[in-house]
């Protein structure tokens, strides 16, 4: 009797049976011993901590290392603040030139069909595979006093290089990507259906774009422009270039970064760079905030 | 709003996909264009609607010319196949939408445009979901308000894209009796797009069966049926069985055997013959202008479905009635009770 009953457990037991069945595929699934899994694991969080985290780490204990009073009277400096406003001046004309750009390519791309199409495609990388120090330097040719428009410009008494339209030309070249790039994926993905249909209603092209076609791309808007403004606040290479190095003029807050450790400033050095780092961070967490919207946006379309 | 087209030309690249299209829709009328994929039906509703341009040729509503507006004066209600219906709007504000961009002129207040799309709302039963957004709706519900929203501007005429074409085939055949009692109802000219010959015959009015950028014929649901005007037409709606004949001396041969049909009036040459498959009626060996061998045999609700060989060599299929069981391997005789022979 009771063998009899045992055994006709798991028969008429299908849900342990398949329970079991699901138990085994997991396994299947994932055959690595535990121990190669953390071996795996704590690998990368060591690579991690070492070339990331403890970076990060030394750039605000440096900054702070002569205490917090050393800290603020350093980024009070005038050399600092000059550096401080000229960065943000520089980023918010770029930024502002480039999501203008941008959406202009990116419109053009994604909503009209024409010849040489994949070409421009191709040029919006261009800056992303040109070292930024090229990029400078082409400005250099263009607006140096040897450069093809040097006499020109001297003629008519402007200052491009060495002042703030060469760093806000070199830095808009170098960013001029990331809005594009954000946009031409999700405006191709939605096509022109939508801006069809609001036509067809009565819809003016004004009001098309700042009704349909704005709403459909603001988190990809937003997230080309936070990483071109991240971008913008920290270029290096083509700045470095145009800039001059003008103390209290033309540095911007890498440039002064470099000329203040050069100096055997450490604690402004890392002051400023720790600045710049808070950015970084800041951008990081705006940008996962962002991307888990631009999902959001990507499922609903596609049902 | 009455619509004329002439001679509508249409080319992508070195594809025609309208090629000379005349067509006239009277005022009111529910009129299907039915073709196959690439046969430019989509296309042609596009060009009314002012969201695609003609080559050559014109359009014009009751009488004025339709080209010469954009799509935005045409007060042309368009459904998209896939709804386009704006994904960060609510239903709500979907259907409103067209009475919210009207020039501040003659724009509603805002009570009016709310009444407005909550009647709109209600005609098309879906008031229950005016706060929801597009992606929380089903296909079904998300067309009847992609159908709100273009009657929202009161369209002098409406457009449909494959307006059931995303849907299964229950919610379809609901939403097809619903068409046409709104269409019943709010008595719009409208044309819609389909590549299913059912659709069309049971909703339109009127049908315009179209093949490669040209109508093949335009009739009401049974002349299209009934009387097909040319191959294409016969073989694309309902099922039929086409047969290579000859014409020749007065006789109708298939293969090398004669058929026992009338061959007067029929121009000499290489022809087709079209039969629907339940108008071939089936008799004893001998019976009949055709004559072959069953091979297979399945039960579909009242008929069964035979295939049989053709003693020219041909293999067939048809709807006989259930009544005298046919089994594979039975010789018989086919007459067919109706048939069409067109040239070429």
């Amino acid at each position: 009797m009771t063998m009899q009953i045992a055994d006709s457990v798991p028969l008429s037991a299908p849900d342990a049976r398949a329970r079991a069945h699901a138990a085994a595929a997991r396994d299947n699934l994932r055959t690595e011993p535990r121990a190669v899994r953390i071996v795996i694991i704590a690998l990368a969080m060591t690579f991690l901590s070492v070339f990331v985290v403890l970076p990060l780490v030394v750039v605000f204990a440096q900054a702070f290392s002569k205490g917090v009073l050393a800290y603020f009277a350093a980024l009070a400096d005038p050399e600092a603040l000059s550096a401080i406003k000229l960065t943000l001046l520089v980023a918010a004309i770029s930024v502002g030139l480039n999501l203008v750009f941008g959406l202009v390519a990116a419109w053009a791309i994604a909503k009209f069909e024409f010849s040489g199409k994949t070409f421009l495609i191709t040029l919006i990388d261009l800056p992303f595979s040109v070292s930024p120090v090229i990029s400078g330097l082409v400005f250099v040719l263009l607006f140096g006093a040897q450069g093809y428009f040097g006499s020109w410009l001297r003629d008519h008494d402007i200052q491009i290089l060495f002042a703030v339209p060469g760093i806000a030309l070199a830095t808009t070249f170098v960013t001029f990507p990331f809005v594009a790039r954000a946009l031409i994926p999700l405006m191709q993905e939605q096509g022109t259906q939508e801006e069809e249909a609001a036509i067809s209603l009565g819809a003016s092209g004004l009001q098309t774009f700042f009704r349909v076609t704005l709403p459909n791309i603001k988190w990809g808007v937003l997230y080309g422009v936070l990483l071109c403004n991240a971008r913008a606040m920290g270029e290096f290479g083509a700045v470095s270039v145009v800039s001059g190095h003008i103390r209290g003029e033309t540095n911007t807050m890498p440039l002064l970064v470099e000329i203040l450790y050069n100096e055997y400033q450490f604690v402004a050095a890392f002051a400023i760079a720790s600045l710049l780092a808070m950015l970084a961070l800041i951008t990081l967490i705006a940008k996962t905030v962002l991307e888990n919207h631009l999902d959001e946006g990507h499922d609903a379309s596609e049902h | 709003m009455s619509i004329e087209v002439r001679n509508l030309v249409k080319k992508f690249g070195s594809f025609k996909a309208l090629d000379g299209v005349d067509l006239k829709v009277n005022d009111g009328e529910l009129l299907a264009l039915l073709g196959p994929s690439g046969s430019g039906k989509t296309t042609l509703l596009r060009i009314i609607a002012g969201l695609d341009w003609p080559d050559s040729g014109e359009v014009s509503f009751n009488g004025e010319d339709a080209l010469a507006q954009g799509a935005r004066e045409r007060h042309v209600g368009f459904v998209f196949q896939h709804y386009a219906l704006f994904r960060h709007m609510t239903v709500f504000e979907n259907v409103a939408f067209g009475l919210r961009v009207q020039p501040r002129a003659i724009r509603k207040d805002e009570a009016t445009i709310r009444m407005r799309v909550k009647e709109l709302l209600d005609l098309v039963q879906l008031d229950w979901l005016a706060d929801r957004y597009p992606s929380q709706l089903s296909g079904g519900q998300r067309q009847r308000i992609a159908l709100a929203r273009a009657l929202a501007i009161e369209p002098r005429i409406l457009l449909l894209d494959e307006p059931f074409g995303a849907l299964d085939a229950k919610v379809r055949k609901e939403l097809r009796k619903w068409l046409r009692s709104l269409h019943h109802e709010i008595n719009v000219t409208s044309i819609f797009v389909t590549h299913d010959q059912e659709e069309a015959l049971e909703v339109a009015n009127r049908v315009v069966v179209m093949d490669k950028g040209k109508i093949e014929q335009i009739g009401s649901p049974d002349d299209v049926y009934e009387s097909p005007a040319t191959a294409f037409v016969h073989g694309f709606i309902g099922e039929s069985i086409e047969l290579p004949v000859l014409i020749a001396d007065g006789l109708i041969t298939l293969g090398d055997r004669p058929l026992r049909l009338a061959a007067d009036g029929l121009a000499p040459g290489a022809s087709r013959l079209f039969v629907r498959r339940h108008d071939m009626l089936v008799g004893p060996p001998g019976s009949g202008a055709f004559e072959g061998a069953v091979q297979h045999v399945r039960n579909f609700g009242p008929v069964q479905r035979a295939e049989v060989a053709l003693s020219g060599g041909q293999t067939i299929e048809i709807d006989a009635p259930r009544g005298r069981e046919l089994r594979a391997g039975d010789t018989i005789g086919l007459e067919p009770r109706r048939y069409r022979i067109f040239a070429g």
